[in-house]
Formats: C-alpha cells, structure tokens, sequence
C-alpha cells in the first residue's frame, strides 16, 4: 500500500497546531459520553462584503469564539447554491453557517433576496428531509457587526455540539469513499 | 372525441401545424402519438388514461421534435400549467403551438387499461383532487363536456405529506434516505419533466462534481434534493416524474411539500397564466425571515 501522504501532512499539522487551536469551550458541553469531547466541524459560507468583514472585525477586535468554524468568502450569498450546503454535509461538516448582508446593504443590491427565498424553501424542504435545521444556522450579519458574528458562531457551535457529529449523513457514505476524519477532531475539510 | 379529431385534421389540412401531438389507442391502454398525416387523426382519443403529460415533447431539450414544424398539442389543464411554465421561462413562444384544451375530469392513476375505466377512489390519480384548472384558459380550442369533479382518492398527497411531517426527524430521515438509496440514477425523472429544461444537468457535471454520479444513497440525496429544489415553485404536479420512476420513489411527496412551502411562505400557487413570475427567481422586501438570525 502507497503511504498517504495525506495522512501524514495531517498528522504534521496537527503536530505544528496549524489552524488547530483549543478551541474555546462554547457553552454547557453535554454531560457525559463520547459526544462530551466532540469539536463540531462547521463550514461557513459568508459574503465577502459584509459577513467575511464582519468575521474579520471579530477577528481584529480580538473577540474569542469558538474555533470549529472554517469560512469559505463568496461575492454573494446570492452565489451560494445550495449545493455548496450539501457538498459541506457530504465531505464531513457537522453543520454549516450561511451569512451575508443584511436586507437593503447587499453590495449588488438583491443578491441577498434572492437569496433569502432560496435558502428559505431549502431550510424546510431539509427539515422535512429530515436534517435537523439547528445544523443549518442562516443569519444577516453586517461589516460593522463583529461581536454579532461570534454570538452566531457560538450559537451555531453550541447549537451542533449538542446535536453530536452527523453520523446519518456519514453513513449514506459510499463504502470505499477513503478514510474519514477521526470523529471529534477539528482537521479541516478536505477539498479532494 | 369527434369534435378533437375534427379540430385536427382541420389543423393540419389547412396546414396551421405540421404535427399533432395527442393520444391513441394502443394494445395495452393509451399511449402518446404523434400525427402529421390528416387520414390519421381518426386515431386520437380522450378519456381517463390519457395520463401522460405531452408538454414534455415541448421541452427545448427534445429539439428533435421542434424540427418537425409547428406543433399542435393536446392539453388537461395540468398540461396547460406546464406550457404556462415554459412560455414564464422564455423556453416557449405562444406561436410555436396550437394548443388543443380538453375539459377534464380526472385520470387514472396508469395508463395500462384496455378501456378507459370509470374514476374511483382506488384508480384516480391522487393528483387529480383539488384540481383547480379542469378547464384551462392558455388554449387555443377548449374540447368536451363539462367533467364531474375527480373522486378523493383513498388518501389524498396531502393527507401522506401531512403524515410525513408528523413523523419526527429521524423518522423522516429513514424514510427519505431509505426511498433515495432504492434510486439507480437513470435521470427518468429528469428526462420526462416538462420543465427540466437545462441542456446540461449539474447533475452529469464532472468538473467540479457536485452531485456523485454513481448510484449510492449520499449521491442519490444530492440528486433528489437538488432535482426538487430546482422544480421548486415551477413542478406543476403533472406526476411524471413518480409514474416513470422504475423503482417507485414517492417524488409526487417531494414536490408536493416544495407547492406547499411555496404557498405558505409566498402565497403562491402555480397556474397556467405564464405572466405570474415564479417565486424562486423572483423576491418581495418583506419576505418572511424567521428562519435567519
């Protein structure tokens, strides 16, 4: 068998604590078992104009949050397909984060809206699927609001924690789809 | 059933269409036919089997059958709410098509019968109950007698949608993750949609692959999902999708709870009024938001 030189770069990263901090602990961890340990693995999709500006105030400001989230910068939420949200599920995410501009501020001016009715319709047509909408966390949260984002992130973190790792969807997993990430470390999703 | 295949042979004589897309009679029930010759038009028939939706052939993927000539085509009123949808997209021009209406009263649930069966609550199609467009107004001709109303069904889709969602999630969740592993990928749902109109589905994309094209039960939920949020506002309950579905998942269910997001959240109901703009694609200031923090 070839060595996986995934497996070891991994295992570097870890070593070197790149991008793998201890997380803060984020309100109550569930009492007991296994999942008392689980660092949920969150992928955000934020809007560059406001969201990504607004995480990176959070950032700049010092505020501590939770470090279970990895944000990936769109133009738009109008550019977040739905997909994107199900590509997250599928390759390990617990929950995801989608924020952009607040209604009114969409730097294209009705990216947001559209995006609004899009991600309403998927938020129930999920729920009626069966996913738990406390994994999805949909929010408005501005360049000037970076306090207002770690409350979001905190929430979203606490909210899937309790939740446990997203083992049913892990499942649906075909069988030789490769090695998954040890349950309860944060590495991050791999873009194979 | 004389006066449709009077219209049409008068269509076709003096040369208003090169072809008519109706029903016919065939060995094990009513199947689609397409006519061009006015000799043939004793062939059309109407009644409760004719279930298939032909607005499909209208689809600008089949543009095999656009180089036949101008089309006339023979409508139920849900078929009419498909034409409406495409001419809404600017797939379709009103002068493309003769559109034939039939009044309808309902169908049945196959369309395998030797004679057309009268409707009861075991045959009808479960679409059928509440229809609100038994008598479309996009046509050209409307044909027949006024229809009966079409029986309830033993339980009606909304009545199983409603049953669904009092299950709690997990519940929920084996039972979709259950009917989509069944799914073999072979697209039928997608290739008899009237309204599946890409010319390339993101679903035979391979770079980047969104949706895993082999058939195992993650790639199935990416693919059932991804298939009724892009009908979402525009599915006009035709049932095609779940009738050729050779391994029987309850699309209809799907589609059906998307009608009634919609609904609920954008009062919107799909007609055969192709100026009504569909709600996804479409925004209002004030749209409900309860769901965003």
């Amino acid at each position: 068998m070839l060595p996986d030189h995934r497996e070891e770069k991994r295992g570097e990263r870890r070593q070197h604590g790149l991008g793998d901090g201890p997380p803060v602990e984020v309100g109550a961890a569930p009492a007991g078992g296994e999942a008392a340990g689980f660092q949920p693995r969150i992928t955000a999709f934020v809007c560059n104009w406001c969201t990504y500006t607004g995480a990176d105030l959070a950032g700049t400001s010092r505020l501590h949050m939770a470090s279970n989230v990895r944000i990936i910068r769109l133009p738009c939420t109008g550019r977040i397909d739905p997909l994107f949200i199900i590509k997250a599920f599928e390759r390990g995410a617990d929950g995801v984060i989608v924020s952009g501009c607040h209604p009114a501020d969409c730097h294209y001016t009705l990216g947001n809206y559209h995006a609004r009715r899009r991600f309403a319709v998927f938020h129930d047509l999920m729920e009626f699927i069966g996913v738990d909408p406390r994994r999805m966390t949909f929010s408005w949260v501005s360049a000037s609001e970076g306090a207002k984002w770690r409350d979001v992130v905190n929430e979203a973190v606490t909210n899937v924690r309790a939740l446990g790792p997203f083992e049913a969807y892990r499942a649906l997993a075909p069988e030789d789809a490769g090695v998954a990430a040890p349950a309860g470390s944060s590495a991050e999703i791999e873009a194979s | 059933m004389n006066e449709l295949r009077e219209i049409a042979r008068t269509l076709l004589t003096d040369g208003t269409v090169r072809v008519i897309i109706g029903w016919e009679e065939a060995r094990r029930g009513a199947r689609p036919v397409f006519i061009t010759d006015p000799a043939d038009t004793d062939r059309l028939i109407f009644d409760t089997r004719c279930v298939h939706n032909l607005i499909t052939y209208l689809n600008p993927r089949r543009d095999n059958v656009a180089e036949l000539g101008k089309i006339g085509l023979v409508v139920k009123g849900c078929d009419a709410k498909a034409v409406a949808g495409l001419l809404r997209e600017a797939q379709l021009t009103r002068d493309d098509v003769v559109l034939i209406g039939v009044r309808c009263g309902g169908v049945l649930e196959e369309a395998e019968h030797p004679e057309a069966a009268p409707l009861s609550p075991e045959n009808v199609a479960p679409r059928c109950y509440g229809c609100d467009n038994r008598e479309p107004d996009l046509v050209d001709h409307l044909l027949g007698e006024s229809q009966p109303e079409p029986p309830r069904p033993v339980m009606t889709i909304d009545e199983r949608v409603a049953a669904l969602d009092a299950q709690p999630l997990e519940e929920r969740w084996a039972f979709w993750t259950e009917q989509f592993s069944k799914c073999v990928r072979c697209y039928a749902c997608r290739q008899v949609c009237p309204l599946c109109v890409c010319e390339r589905c993101v679903a035979e994309k391979s770079r980047p692959q969104w949706i895993e094209a082999s058939p195992h039960p993650r790639g199935n939920l990416s693919w059932n999902i991804t298939r009724a949020l892009h009908l979402a506002g525009r599915c006009v309950d035709c049932g095609e999708c779940e009738r050729f579905c050779p391994v029987g998942i309850p699309l209809t269910l799907v589609n059906r709870k998307l009608q009634q997001i919609v609904a609920e959240r954008y009062g919107y109901t799909v007609s055969d009024d192709p100026e009504n703009p569909a709600p996804i694609g479409d925004y209002r200031l004030d749209d409900q938001q309860e769901f965003i923090k």
